[in-house]
Formats: C-alpha cells, sequence, structure tokens
C-alpha cells in the first residue's frame, strides 16, 4: 500500500499551540499500528483557530481534522483518517471535510498566499512543481523597462502600510545612477495584529526569494537583504534553508539560470525595535547604527543603504511580484477597486472566533470580514472596536465596519489599511485605556530624532491620565487635541505622525470611556 | 634609609576590571573575527556575542568598539537603543510576553498582572531561583492566537494564567 501523505504544519502559530506534539503523535501511532504514514510539515492554511490543522490526503484531496492536540490522535486512527474520505472518518468531531472546501478558505483569492499550507516550504522541488520560479523565468527574457513597466501596469502599491506605487520606485532606482545597487525587504512586521509576512516567510519562503530576485534584475542591484525582526526565529530557519536552496540550484549567485545576471541575498536579523519598520531607520540598523529616523530627501532609491540607491519593499510587494510577471500585469490589475488593486492579505486577530489570514481582493467591507469569516467575536460578547492597520491604525466603531477595504475608503473615514491587521475588541474594552496605550507605545518605541514623539508621547500619557481621572477634564482634552495636532505635523515619519490616529478615533468615537469621574460610572 | 632597588611598578588599569570570564572573553573575540569584514557588520556581530554569551557587558563594548575601529560611545550607543540586546546576564531562560493590542484584546494585562505576581519580579528583572528573566515584548506574530509568549525562541499562544504556570513551572524544576 502506498504510505499515507499527513500534513501537520510547521508554521510558528501551529507550533505555539502544540502542532510539533501533533506529530511526533502522528509518527508513533503510525509506527505501533505498522501504517505507513509520509509526513509532510507544511506551512499553516491561515485557518489558525483550526491549529493544529491536520490534513490527510486521499485521492488529490487534503481533508481537515482540527485542532488536534497529540492526546486525541490514538482516537483519530481508530476512526479510521488514513482513509478520510469515509463515512467513519468524515463523522469524527474534529472533521471537516477536504479542506479546500472550506468557505472561510474558498471564498479567498490567494496569488501571493496561493503556495503557503500547500508545499513543504523546505523544498524546492515542491516550489518548482507549484509554479514557483516561472516569474522569475519570465523576468529573465525581458529587458529591465520592461519589468518595471510590467509592476507599474499592475497597479501594485507598496503593502507595507504606505501602499506607495511599487513600480515608481523600482523605475527610480532602474534610473539612478550607480555602482552598487541595493534590495532590501522590509521584514520587520512590527505592527500588532499582522503575521502575514511571518506566515509567508515560513510557509513559502522562496517566494519572496523570487521576488527579490526579480527586483534586483528589473533594477540593476545584485546585492539584496532581508531585514527580518528577532522575534521571527521559525521564519528565519526558514529563510536560511530557502536562499541555501536557491543558491545550490543556481536560483541566487553569479550566474542566475545561466543568464549571466548575478543577484546575492542575505538574512539580517534586527533588534526589537518598532521604528526600524520604518524604511530610512530600518537602513540605519543595516548599516549597524542606531535605528534612527533619517531625513527624505534624499529618497532611498537614490541614496539608501550605504548611500547607494535602493529599492525598499515589505514581503508581501515582494511576493506579489513572481504572479505578476508570470500571468502579466493585466490579470493582477483586475483585482480590487479604485486606486488599490490586486489582493491584499488581511489578518483577522484579538477577540475573533476565527482568527487567521484571509487573502481577498481589496472592496469587501470590513463588516464581512469580521462575521462572514471571522464569525464575530471568540467571548461571544458584541464587536465594540476593530483597530485596523496595527498600532497606529484608527479604531473604529461599529458605525464604520461597512467600509470597503481600499487605502482611499479608510483615509476618507481617517483611518488606515496599513499592513491589513485587523485587532477586534469586545464590549468589554476600556477605549481611554487603549488610548493611553498608544502614547505609552509611542514613548517605549520613539527613536527619539522629533521632539513632538520623543516627549509628546510620555506628555500624551499624563494628559489622558488627568482627563480620565476628570481634573479639569474640557481643558485637558482641548490640550491633548493640541498635542496630537503638534504630533501629526511635527514629526519626521509616521510613528509620531500617525500615533494621534488611535488617540483620537478612540476619543472621537467613544468619548464615554473617558469620563471616568464618580457621577458618570454612575449614570453609566 | 629606602632601598631604590625596591622600585615597584604599579600597571596603569586602561579599562574596569574585567569580569568576563576568560572563556567569554575568547568568544567575543572570535565572533568578531568571524563577522567584522561584512558591510554594516555591528548587529550581526551583537546578535553573534549575546547568542554565544547570554548578553552584551561592558567588557564587550570595548572589545567589539576595539575590532571594529569605533569609539565605545558608539556602540554603546547601539546596544543601548535596541530592546533585545541585554547589558545583564539572564535567568536560565528568558520569556518575552506580549504586551500589544491583539494579545490585550485578549487579556494580556491581566496575564502580566499574573506573570509577575507568580515569578514576584517586574518587567527586565530574573526570577529569585535564577530560572527566568521576564520581558515584555510588542508583538510575537501570534495575534489570532493570543495571548502570547516566547520561551527563549519557543513561541506559544492561548497562554492562560493556567497554561503559564504549568509551562513556568517546568521551568523551574529544570537543574540548573
Amino acid at each position: 500500500m502506498k504510505p499515507v501523505r499527513i500534513f501537520v504544519p510547521r508554521d510558528a502559530a501551529a507550533r505555539s499551540v502544540g502542532a510539533d506534539e501533533t506529530a511526533r503523535a502522528i509518527a508513533e501511532e503510525a509506527g505501533r499500528r505498522g501504517i505507513e504514514v509520509h509526513l509532510v510539515r507544511n506551512g499553516s492554511r491561515g485557518m489558525l483557530w483550526l491549529e493544529p490543522l491536520v490534513e490527510v490526503e486521499s485521492d488529490g484531496k487534503r481533508y481537515g481534522f482540527g485542532p488536534i492536540q497529540a492526546a486525541q490522535v490514538a482516537d483519530l486512527f481508530d476512526q479510521g483518517f488514513c482513509e478520510p474520505s469515509t463515512a467513519a472518518a468524515r463523522a469524527h468531531a474534529s472533521a471537516h471535510g477536504p479542506t479546500e472546501d472550506l468557505a472561510y478558505f474558498k471564498r479567498q483569492e490567494r496569488l501571493s498566499f496561493a503556495r503557503v499550507g500547500i508545499i513543504d516550504p523546505e523544498s524546492i522541488e515542491a516550489y518548482l512543481q507549484h509554479g514557483g520560479y516561472a516569474g522569475l523565468k519570465t523576468a529573465l527574457g525581458m529587458q529591465p523597462a520592461q519589468i518595471v513597466e510590467s509592476v507599474t501596469a499592475s497597479g501594485l502599491r507598496g503593502r507595507g502600510g504606505a501602499a506607495f506605487p511599487a513600480g515608481i520606485k523600482w523605475k527610480t532606482v532602474l534610473g539612478a545612477p550607480g555602482d552598487q545597487k541595493y534590495i532590501v525587504c522590509n521584514a520587520d512586521e512590527g505592527d500588532s495584529g499582522t503575521f502575514s509576512d511571518r506566515m509567508l516567510m515560513e510557509g513559502d519562503p522562496l517566494t519572496l526569494v523570487e521576488g527579490m530576485t526579480i527586483a534586483g534584475i528589473a533594477t540593476g542591484a545584485t546585492r539584496g537583504y532581508i531585514y527580518l525582526r528577532w522575534e521571527y526565529p521559525d521564519a528565519h530557519r526558514a529563510l536560511e534553508t530557502a536562499i541555501g536552496a536557491a543558491y545550490a540550484a543556481g536560483y541566487l549567485g553569479a550566474n542566475i539560470q545561466g543568464s549571466g545576471k548575478r543577484f546575492d541575498l542575505e538574512v539580517r536579523l534586527g533588534a526589537g525595535a518598532y521604528i526600524c519598520g520604518e524604511e530610512t531607520s530600518l537602513l540605519e540598523s543595516l548599516e549597524g547604527k542606531r535605528g534612527q529616523v533619517r531625513f527624505k530627501p534624499p529618497l532611498p532609491a537614490l541614496a539608501g543603504l550605504f548611500g547607494k540607491p535602493t529599492v525598499i519593499n515589505n514581503v508581501i510587494t515582494f511576493a506579489s511580484v513572481p504572479i505578476i510577471l508570470e500571468r502579466g500585469a493585466p490579470f493582477y490589475q483586475h483585482f480590487g477597486m479604485g486606486r488599490s488593486r490586486g489582493t491584499l492579505p488581511m489578518q483577522l486577530a484579538g477577540n475573533i472566533k476565527r482568527g487567521g489570514l484571509v487573502e481577498v481582493a481589496f472592496g469587501m467591507t470590513l463588516r464581512e470580514l469580521l462575521y462572514d469569516f471571522g464569525g464575530g467575536s471568540l467571548s461571544g460578547r458584541p464587536i465594540r472596536a476593530v483597530q485596523v492597520g496595527g498600532p497606529l491604525g484608527a479604531y473604529l466603531p461599529e458605525s464604520q465596519f461597512d467600509t470597503p477595504l481600499d487605502y482611499e475608503a479608510f483615509a476618507a473615514i481617517k483611518a488606515m489599511l496599513g499592513h491589513g491587521g485587523v485587532v477586534v475588541f469586545d464590549d468589554t474594552v476600556d477605549m481611554a485605556a487603549q488610548a493611553r496605550y498608544a502614547m505609552e507605545f509611542c514613548a517605549v518605541e520613539s527613536c527619539g530624532k522629533c521632539t513632538p514623539c520623543r516627549i509628546g508621547s510620555t506628555r500624551g500619557v499624563e494628559v489622558i491620565d488627568r482627563l480620565t481621572s476628570g481634573t479639569n477634564a474640557a481643558a485637558q482634552e482641548v490640550l491633548l487635541r493640541d498635542l496630537c495636532e503638534t504630533l501629526t505635523y511635527g514629526s519626521l515619519c509616521a510613528l509620531g505622525g500617525l500615533t494621534p490616529f488611535p488617540v483620537l478615533s478612540a476619543l472621537d468615537h467613544f468619548p464615554e470611556d473617558f469620563d471616568k469621574t464618580p457621577r458618570a460610572r454612575a449614570s453609566a | 634609609m629606602t632601598n631604590t632597588s625596591e622600585r615597584r611598578v604599579i600597571p596603569i588599569q586602561t579599562e574596569p576590571p574585567d569580569a568576563l570570564r576568560l572563556a567569554e572573553r575568547a568568544r567575543v573575540l572570535e565572533v568578531c573575527t568571524q563577522l567584522k569584514d561584512q558591510p554594516g557588520a555591528l548587529l550581526p556581530i551583537l546578535h553573534g556575542v549575546q547568542n554565544a554569551i547570554g548578553f552584551v557587558p561592558s567588557e564587550a563594548v570595548v572589545l567589539i568598539a576595539g575590532e571594529l575601529n569605533l569609539s565605545r560611545a558608539e556602540v554603546h550607543g547601539v546596544v543601548t537603543f535596541y530592546h533585545y540586546f541585554r547589558t545583564r546576564r539572564a535567568g536560565r531562560h528568558v520569556v518575552h510576553l506580549c504586551r500589544a493590542e491583539a494579545c490585550q484584546a485578549l487579556g494580556a494585562a491581566d496575564l502580566e498582572a499574573h506573570a509577575k505576581k507568580t515569578l514576584g519580579i517586574d518587567f527586565h528583572s530574573t526570577s529569585a531561583d535564577g530560572a527566568v528573566t521576564l520581558e515584555p515584548v510588542y508583538c510575537l506574530g501570534n495575534c489570532a492566537l493570543g495571548p502570547a509568549l516566547m520561551i527563549d525562541t519557543e513561541l506559544k499562544g492561548r497562554v492562560s494564567a493556567q497554561r503559564f504556570d504549568e509551562l513556568i513551572g517546568s521551568l523551574r524544576k529544570e537543574v540548573s
């Protein structure tokens, strides 16, 4: 009999709830029963509430069982899960049927995440079998300017949060004179509520490697760095393995696939500084300095890493490039709405029943995401506030849940889509505490270059404390709004400039939480 | 009468007394030699040193500055800018507890209070038995399965107070 193929994710989130133990138990139990099993450690499918999600292959389909803890493994074997399509196996309490038929998965439009959760991320053979390096192959047959034109035409905008058109950045670097140019990947995914970069790097790291290689060929850059946060040790291992495999197979190095083009790539680790997600601060850090923000101009595209022309993009931006080259700009451009083209991997996090990764075209409403995909709050209580776009994103009340996921639509309500993180809070949340935390976070993470951010954030915590304690509250609110204005217009980068987003949105939409005087509590 | 032949030579001490063990000193220098020729070498070296000896003490800063031809102030400035680098020895395990919003939405503040109470320490300190150093962290990327923490390099999700006690209990039981 052919060995049964069983998939247990090696993704850090899956491992954080016991995937390694489950995998070990499956191997042991199969051995005990004399069943031949081929265990594959794949990335996560992104349905994180089902992790550890065990999949068993049968007739070309993969049947999901989850969440499966090690202690349940023997019981699964008893129910015959090695033949997952049988009625007995499908009757198991943790059985979900074919994974790809699950509505959560089926409704997605997975472009950059097409292979994540499907393949063994350590196998370059699996990557190639599933269409990997088709984009690079196309790119190698094109002129650099044509590649840049294709990326521009696709409408791809930077997925790190700022949404700057990627093609324009690339074009600037292509046109910049320089004996050495660099490709830098911003993998310092520090926004709370976001994990798409991590999932991609762990689940399909070669897509990132391929995207960066294409960027190098398109702009004439021969050296790349992935600046990865230290908090992602699993992603670090996955990237090192992928880069090693790409070198061995001739997809990196001095002569990529015999084309005569060179591209070298290495991973550098950050050291726990949120500000290093800001591009100029990241470049300082890569140069071995304190991660302090630089003045712009000069743009990194002209004078970036070590003063050389540099393309710096987020993980998902680079990971979107291979499919654009493979399928063509019109294919990618066809997804989305308005000026937001393509897909965005949204991440459902916090107090949510079905948390995970949802890659969809721009245009779906926040409400669909929260309820159709997310299934409401984990606690079962009403959702009161949602923070979109990380710690610098606005808190949205229920009345704004019909906003479509689109950069411009979010900007219109003084919010931002950012890197696609959605953090859900139920009605037990204290929004004044969240506003205070936003200031506190800014104080902890400020690089110290600008006074409004460095000092203003600490003053902000104090003003919010006085406001909520009812000490001359009306005057404190005026002061807080004034301080926020100073932060917005007086900071060099987004940390100081956007901290007012969560603070003011909390104050504007949930003013009742800021009045903690006994009188207000009694009437509440 | 003084005997001039007994003149004593007092060595001039240019560095603070060296609290680094000899073996640690050697490892710091080894890391520097290995990594110093790459561009932007300081962060990789600091990571290398912390991996090798567990922290980046001021004695190591002196050595690194010498190897990279930087001033001690420059190296010190970089070490202290980044939250991850530690200048004091840690306990046997370092626990990074997530304080960010997604974990807050699932009770991270309560878990933080519980952790501090159980361990009898605040952030940036080590439990009396030397088993655990507690550090705050702002997002571990496990935002759909919070509250999250990381023990050394192992990520843990859905950490209730009870699960915290189990995880920490097993760390404290280990023989040092």
